[in-house]
């Protein structure tokens, strides 16, 4: 069968892909080139397209000089930047050398409005995406845990009014319904984590609720009550454990999909606030100057799609390991989360 | 049949109630008031004040404010817009269509694209051509909908300049035949609604596929095949009739996702409508437009619900008996 020999490697692949990701932010500060809010000479260094190398001219009063050539002349060094010429006496050049400078700067993904590196961005980028994005994840299924086991076991009534009202919030759309309460906030990190947390938790609610009732009358269930067992202590050694799968797979996809209105959150200019750089705000910049710097949109949005794509892998992976059922529908019975 | 539907109307009335009951509460949690926002940068007396407070009920016990509003919601009037200064309910009025036309026209691509690669595919389960559209549909759920526009943008309007790059009509609209104008319109229209409609086709395609994979299992398939229809009609017939079932029921669930995609997509290609006015009101901290495009969208979503339920009990009877 070629689906069994797929599995195993879906699995490996989304859960391969995170780990590099979260190695990548962890160590953004070790792998990043440069400070991704150095701006080193914005005259020169900006709008510079991918895999451009400029010569970096140290100069004793501290700033830096960047320029396409730099040439070595008997009385100092001949720079060129953007076609104007320009001569420093070697007294002014710190990093002088035989050939030229010593130091030069690599915009291996192109350099934004102020001169700063992208690549650099884009690393410490994945900080701010994937902190925000598993937070608000943690936030959502506490809330939704226990809205769901609330509504499954406190009675007739509580479940009317909390799944009426679960009802009513999934009604929203949810970018309309986050723009409209960003407006309320001041908006930051903590902000962004609080929306998003505060607008996915329903499907959370709605799932646990579902796998508790289907639980609820299961013999061992049953049989816990009966010897007396705390209905709380039944919820949390008996159903919970048992309904952790199924939730856990649908939090994993849920991760990217939060991830993706982050960015488009921040790409709205209401979620992470520039300079600190999130994805989605790196393609709110590039979006003004999407035909002349066509790399400053279009490689955060790349990171943003594989992240996803590895978050969206790994969901498919946990569940065609542990949902038999949706094994045999071909695997894809259950959609990302709306 | 028709009590279903009376059934089906009632629950939505009261979905709706609450709908408006959030957004009515929501609102009253605002910082500041409704006065401040009108008086601006101007100092009033407390008089002044008391006096706005009486024209705009807002002296009135909460309950009465409540059913009063919840009233002026049923007759379509939403409260004055702060930055453009008319009635919500006109700016929203000429939002409604912009965006219908677009969601319209997604949802004709999600739909067609969905059912297209989900019968593919599931006809072909196991095949490399299935792996193929398994990696696709992948793909396509995630992208960032407004990325793609970007990209889009700048493949089809800079790059190979073949289509606008953004807005509802040419500049010289005006001037052209009824025709031109459809043709104009359909040129503006096509790279959103593409773009709106690929970024959810992946979730409707996935689905369809499971779908047809669980109804061809069936035993009436079996039977149907044993009494020697052709596999064309088995399929068709037989098969698709009861796999779309539970894709109506999808296409419920996915259009507040639809309605988010079309709002970002259009303020990526400056689409006139409902979504971008949302944005345009956030950024002016327009109140009573982001309330009344939000409920707005709301009502459209509870809607799209209510006729998805009906679609459903039309394909399938047990439903309806239910």
């Amino acid at each position: 069968m070629p689906r069994s020999r797929l599995r195993p490697p879906v699995l490996l692949w989304g859960g391969g892909a995170i780990a590099a990701l979260l190695l990548i932010a962890l160590a953004a500060p070790l792998l990043a080139p440069y400070d991704p809010n150095e701006q080193l000479d914005p005259p020169a260094g900006s709008y510079r397209p991918p895999g451009t190398v400029l010569a970096a001219v140290h100069l004793t009063d501290g700033s830096w000089r960047l320029a396409e050539q730099a040439r070595r002349t008997p009385s100092g060094i001949e720079i060129s930047r953007r076609d104007a010429v320009e001569t420093l006496p070697a007294s002014r050049v710190l990093n002088l050398t035989p050939g030229g400078v010593a130091d030069r700067r690599v915009y291996l993904l192109g350099s934004d409005r102020f001169g700063r590196d992208l690549l650099s961005r884009i690393l410490y980028g994945a900080r701010v995406s994937l902190a925000v994005g598993v937070t608000a994840v943690l936030l959502a299924l506490t809330l939704g845990v226990a809205v769901g086991s609330a509504a499954a076991l406190g009675g007739r009534l509580a479940d009317a009014v909390l799944m009426r009202g679960v009802d009513a919030l999934l009604a929203f759309p949810k970018l309309f319904l986050m723009i409209a309460l960003a407006a309320f906030f001041r908006p930051g990190p903590v902000a962004v984590v609080v929306l998003l947390g505060g607008i996915a938790w329903m499907e959370i609610t709605r799932l646990t609720r579902a796998e508790l009732l289907s639980l609820k009358s299961r013999d061992f269930v049953v049989a816990a009550r009966a010897m007396g067992q705390h209905p709380l202590a039944t919820l949390w050694r008996h159903l919970l454990p048992n309904a952790f799968t199924p939730v856990l797979i649908q939090a994993t996809l849920l991760i990217g999909n939060l991830i993706l209105l982050e960015s488009s959150l921040s790409f709205l200019g209401l979620g992470i606030q520039p300079p600190t750089p999130s994805w989605g705000n790196l393609i709110a910049e590039g979006q003004d100057v999407l035909v002349q710097a066509w790399w400053i949109a279009t490689f955060p949005g790349a990171a943003i799609a594989v992240t996803v794509i590895a978050f969206n892998l790994l969901a498919d992976g946990l569940r065609d390991l542990f949902d038999p059922r949706a094994q045999s529908a071909g695997g894809d019975a259950m959609l990302p989360a709306p | 049949m028709l009590g279903f539907l009376l059934r089906r109307l009632a629950a939505s009335l009261l979905l709706l109630l609450l709908v408006l009951t959030f957004t009515f509460f929501f609102l009253r949690l605002l910082p500041g008031g409704p006065i401040q926002f009108f008086e601006g940068q101007k100092v009033l007396t407390p008089d002044q004040q008391r006096n706005l407070e009486r024209i705009y009920g807002l002296d009135r016990p909460l309950p009465e404010q409540y059913l009063r509003w919840i009233e002026s919601v049923a007759r379509w009037d939403w409260g004055t817009s702060l930055s453009q200064q008319r009635p919500v309910s006109t700016v929203l009025r000429e939002a409604l269509p912009a965006t219908a036309a677009l969601a319209l026209a997604a949802l004709a691509v999600e739909y067609g694209v969905g059912l297209l690669l989900g019968i593919a595919s599931a006809l072909r389960r196991g095949s490399a051509f299935d792996h193929a559209i398994r990696v696709v549909t992948l793909l396509l759920y995630s992208q960032p909908a407004f990325w793609l526009g970007l990209m889009a943008i700048l493949l089809f309007s800079y790059v190979w300049p073949v289509l606008p790059a953004g807005h509802m009509r040419s500049v010289d609209a005006d001037l052209m035949s009824p025709a031109g104008r459809l043709l104009d319109l359909a040129r503006h229209l096509l790279l959103p609604a593409l773009v709106t409609g690929l970024s959810t086709a992946g979730g409707s395609t996935r689905f369809l596929r499971a779908s047809l994979i669980e109804v061809m299992s069936q035993d009436y398939i079996r039977t149907a095949r044993a009494k020697g229809l052709s596999e064309r009609r088995v399929v068709w017939v037989h098969g698709l009739r009861n796999a779309v079932a539970p894709v109506i029921q999808v296409f419920a669930i996915s259009l507040p996702l639809l309605l988010s995609g079309v709002l970002i997509v259009e303020v990526v290609f400056s689409w006139p409508g409902l979504g971008r006015l949302t944005f345009l009101a956030i950024s002016t901290r327009d109140y009573p437009l982001i309330l009344g495009s939000t409920a707005l969208s709301a009502t459209l979503v509870i809607l799209g619900n209510l006729l998805a339920d009906m679609l459903h009990a039309l394909v399938d009877p047990r439903v309806r008996d239910a």
